[in-house]
């Protein structure tokens, strides 16, 4: 919108004519105020605009937020947490015997079905190039290399011949030094996409506030003015036109630091808790793992400072999921009485689960931490005497305590699962929630601005106009 | 926000130049409410976002105890894994090594002469009414779990329940302990294991900790490869062929003093070459003979080749202090090696190693040291 309103045509011709014109009405008081008004009404609208624009890119963001990244994010952690239960659940039922029983099968195909599935659903959203496409398309290799060694294991392990557990731990080997890491780079890819969306969503619209500010510096200036030639305090149009201006200011102000304050929340109680509760629940899977592969090596794996392999592993993942201070009696008797009342005797504050703990605002996400704390400990209650048992030679009593039914670690295990799981449900719920708020603190803003806008504009040139009829 | 805006003319200076700013500041308060709104509103939102790194991988966010796994989570296909599970020095490794050990300490195989009176030792053993045997599980054919009956079986356990039937009358008056290999020792030293059956090799480093039989068995280091490979012994037949071994084994130490132009992969357990040499990243297996026979027991597609190229004695190791169990385990010894080919050596030996270790006609012949 050119600013030389009065007389402005199209074309260089009708350009040159009208700067003319500026340059000839400057002297004079009546084309000074026609100059003013115009230039108001162009800052207004401008003003309008700038907010429409910088809204309508941060809402879309936050619609990204919500419909893409924070959902691209969910599958690839799903698919880590997908081959992470694959190999637990291979090595459990490999434990279980030559004959493997049935649910133990079938839950490993199902992981496998969903990791595939997933995994064609995030080549699909990443488009054909990038760190992520390499990622999925090496998943993709290597996942059926995966399943080959685990069924060479199954096969073998059915002919009663120790070969089977090399097998398998050939198998836990690719899955911990290739799978694992590559599933764990796509959820990195994915995340940091959900981080930067999260960035474009919530910066705040400096140009948009600064042209604000500007605008009405320029109808206070104009006010000023016309007060010092004529004593008159108030001008309705140009009144009219602050005050349409400072209702954008202020509703794009508090518009977006509402938007900003839910998309920090839904960062915050629901991304962050998110990544916290995923990390804790893929590491008690690998934990689990590395519990069930200490049976099947028998101690035929040790590392550099001569302990077992997979007992270091299970130690360093429970040391990451509930810190190192394993509770010296057993948690047997924990009925939850109360929410977060007797919690902070669980886990350690660095650790996964400790963080869980303190992320989690409300009651209803607090509880199944809680509940995953306390059957961390009776876990590690009773791998302790597993261990105990297998480390006196009583192979079939550790045995016995690690997998089946009632009272081994086994059972643990699933409670600990349960309750993240339960967790995850409840941070994902408050993750939609809040970050639906933040977008929909937004809605109508665009278009109101504008519509204000005009409005504002309207009002300074009739508030103008008025004093230019003065001279006629 | 504003009144209705009545054109005033009233002309008091001060009043004036005051009221010029009504408006504007009218405006200016408006804005400043916005202004102020915003840290409210955001601090009661943003939580410190940023300091939350969750999502570091796994392995990088370890805080390690001292004595944890320094490669832990990371492929321990790489072999930072100790080999185990045979007759391997878990100190040292070189056949060099040992030949110098030997001399520190003569001949390493000799042993206490047999005797049956009872000791110390044996009375508590008698007292308990079990013996307490350290033994492996996973060692085909010598001492490993039968997957369809869950029992441990194998020449070493045959040879645990020979010393049972002879200090306690009855081959079933055994508790066995599955041990790994870094606890023979310790659980022998610590009283929790009355002797270790378990492909253990005599030599001088070990004898300064514990107690060694005779040696039940003689094994040395073999190629093992597939059948109809070129390759046929340890020699010029491996050149340009890559070769597994157990990482920290004699095999490993052979092949590094002379490797006659192989490539050599280090693997976590002798069995996982055997993983290896199937899934075709190997041409050939490097290990003790008693153990390769465990390996082509489970493959029929490979075989032992050549000659043993170094000489490993099995022996059953005890607590130093029990002097009188080693000679009573000596003297079980002798009963197990006699009889000729209807031996229970030799009937523990076909029953468990002929099909795969071929031509052995009979147990090492006994050294004694007084």
């Amino acid at each position: 919108m050119p600013a030389p309103r009065p007389g402005a045509r199209t074309g260089p011709r009708g350009w040159a004519e009208g700067a003319a014109r500026v340059r000839a009405a400057a002297p004079t008081e009546p084309g000074r105020l026609r100059l003013v008004g115009a230039a108001l009404a162009a800052l207004v609208v401008a003003f309008g605009a700038l907010t429409a624009w910088q809204v309508s890119e941060r809402a879309a963001a936050a619609d990204d937020v919500v419909h893409r990244s924070q959902r691209l994010s969910n599958d690839a952690a799903d698919i880590y947490r997908s081959l992470a239960d694959a190999d637990t659940t291979a090595a459990a039922g490999f434990l279980a015997g030559p004959q493997e029983p049935r649910d133990v099968r079938e839950r490993f195909e199902r992981d496998i079905a969903r990791a595939s599935e997933l995994l064609v659903r995030a080549a699909a959203a990443t488009g054909g190039s990038g760190p992520a496409h390499r990622r999925i398309t090496e998943l993709n290799e290597r996942l059926p290399v995966y399943t080959g060694l685990v069924e060479t294991a199954r096969a073998t392990n059915r002919q009663g011949l120790p070969l089977g557990g090399a097998y398998l731990r050939h198998a836990n080997a690719q899955m911990r030094s290739e799978l694992l890491p590559a599933a764990a780079e796509l959820y990195e890819e994915e995340t940091a996409r959900l981080d930067a969306d999260y960035a474009d969503a919530r910066a705040w619209p400096w140009a948009a506030l600064g042209l604000g500010a500007l605008a009405l510096a320029g109808l206070a200036a104009a006010q000023r003015r016309e007060f010092l030639r004529t004593n008159r305090v108030f001008n309705q149009g140009l009144v009219g036109a602050s005050a349409a201006t400072a209702v954008i200011l202020l509703w794009l102000v508090a518009g977006h630091a509402v938007a900003d304050g839910r998309l920090a929340d839904s960062r915050d109680q629901g991304a962050v808790s998110l990544r916290v509760l995923t990390t804790a629940r893929i590491d008690a899977l690998r934990a689990r793992g590395d519990e069930a592969l200490t049976l099947v090596a028998r101690g035929a794996v040790l590392n550099e400072s001569n302990e077992d392999f997979y007992e270091a592993g299970y130690r360093s993942g429970m040391a990451r999921v509930i810190g190192d201070a394993p509770s010296p009696t057993g948690t047997e008797a924990g009925t939850g009485t109360g929410d977060g009342a007797n919690a902070d005797d669980g886990a350690a504050e660095g650790s996964l689960l400790g963080r869980a703990r303190k992320l989690a605002d409300d009651a209803e996400g607090r509880e199944p931490v809680r509940e995953a704390i306390e059957a961390v400990r009776q876990w590690q209650d009773r791998h302790r005497e597993a261990r105990a048992a297998d480390e006196a030679g009583s192979y079939d009593q550790a045995l016995a305590k690690v997998i089946g039914g009632k009272g081994t670690t086994g059972e643990s295990f699933d409670r600990v699962d349960a309750g993240l799981d339960r967790a995850l449900a409840h941070e994902r719920r408050e993750f939609e929630l809040a970050a639906n708020d933040g977008r929909g603190a937004l809605a109508g803003l665009p278009a109101g601005a504008i519509a204000l806008a005009v409005l504002g504009a309207a009002a300074a040139v009739l508030g103008i106009g008025r004093r230019l009829a003065e001279y006629r | 926000m504003s009144e209705e805006g009545r054109e005033t003319g009233v002309a008091n200076s001060r009043g004036r130049r005051l009221r010029g700013w009504g408006g504007v500041a009218t405006m200016a308060a408006g804005v400043l409410v916005a202004t102020a709104l915003v840290p409210a509103v955001r601090s009661e939102a943003a939580r410190d976002p940023g300091s939350v790194r969750p999502w570091a991988l796994p392995e990088q966010q370890v805080t390690r105890t001292p004595g944890q796994s320094q490669a832990q989570g990371q492929g321990e296909g790489q072999g930072q894994a100790r080999g185990t599970g045979e007759g391997q020095p878990s100190g040292q490794g070189t056949a060099q090594a040992q030949q110098a050990a030997d001399d520190s300490c003569g001949n390493p195989e000799a042993s206490l002469r047999p005797s049956t009176d009872s000791g110390p030792a044996v009375e508590r053993i008698r007292a308990r009414g079990h013996l307490i045997a350290g033994v492996d599980q996973n060692s085909y054919r010598w001492g490993y779990r039968d997957p369809a009956t869950g029992d441990l079986a194998g020449f070493d356990i045959d040879l645990v329940r020979a010393i049972a039937r002879n200090l306690l009358g009855s081959p079933d008056k055994v508790v066995f302990r599955a041990i790994p290999t870094n606890q023979r020792i310790p659980a022998l030293k610590a009283g929790t294991v009355d002797v270790v059956v378990r492909t253990m090799t005599i030599n001088c480093k070990r004898k300064q900790d514990v107690a060694f039989s005779t040696a039940y068995f003689q094994a040395g280091q073999q190629v093992l490869a597939p059948r109809g490979s070129t390759i046929t012994a340890f020699d010029r037949t491996l050149a340009g062929r890559t070769v597994c071994t157990a990482k920290g084994s004699t095999g490993e130490a052979e092949l590094a003093r002379q490797s006659h132009g192989a490539k050599v992969t280090t693997v976590p357990n002798q069995l996982d070459c055997l993983v290896r040499l199937q899934l075709g990243t190997v041409d050939a297996v490097v290990t003790d003979n008693a153990l390769a026979a465990g390996q082509a027991a489970q493959d029929p597609a490979v075989r032992l080749v050549g000659t043993p190229f170094t000489k490993e004695p099995y022996g059953v190791a005890m607590n130093q202090a029990d002097t009188d169990l080693v000679r009573r385990v000596n003297h079980v010894l002798e009963e197990f090696r006699a009889g000729g080919a209807d031996s229970p050596w030799m009937r523990a030996y076909r029953t468990w190693l002929a099909a795969d270790l071929k031509d052995i006609s009979g147990p090492p012949a006994p050294v004694y040291q007084d």
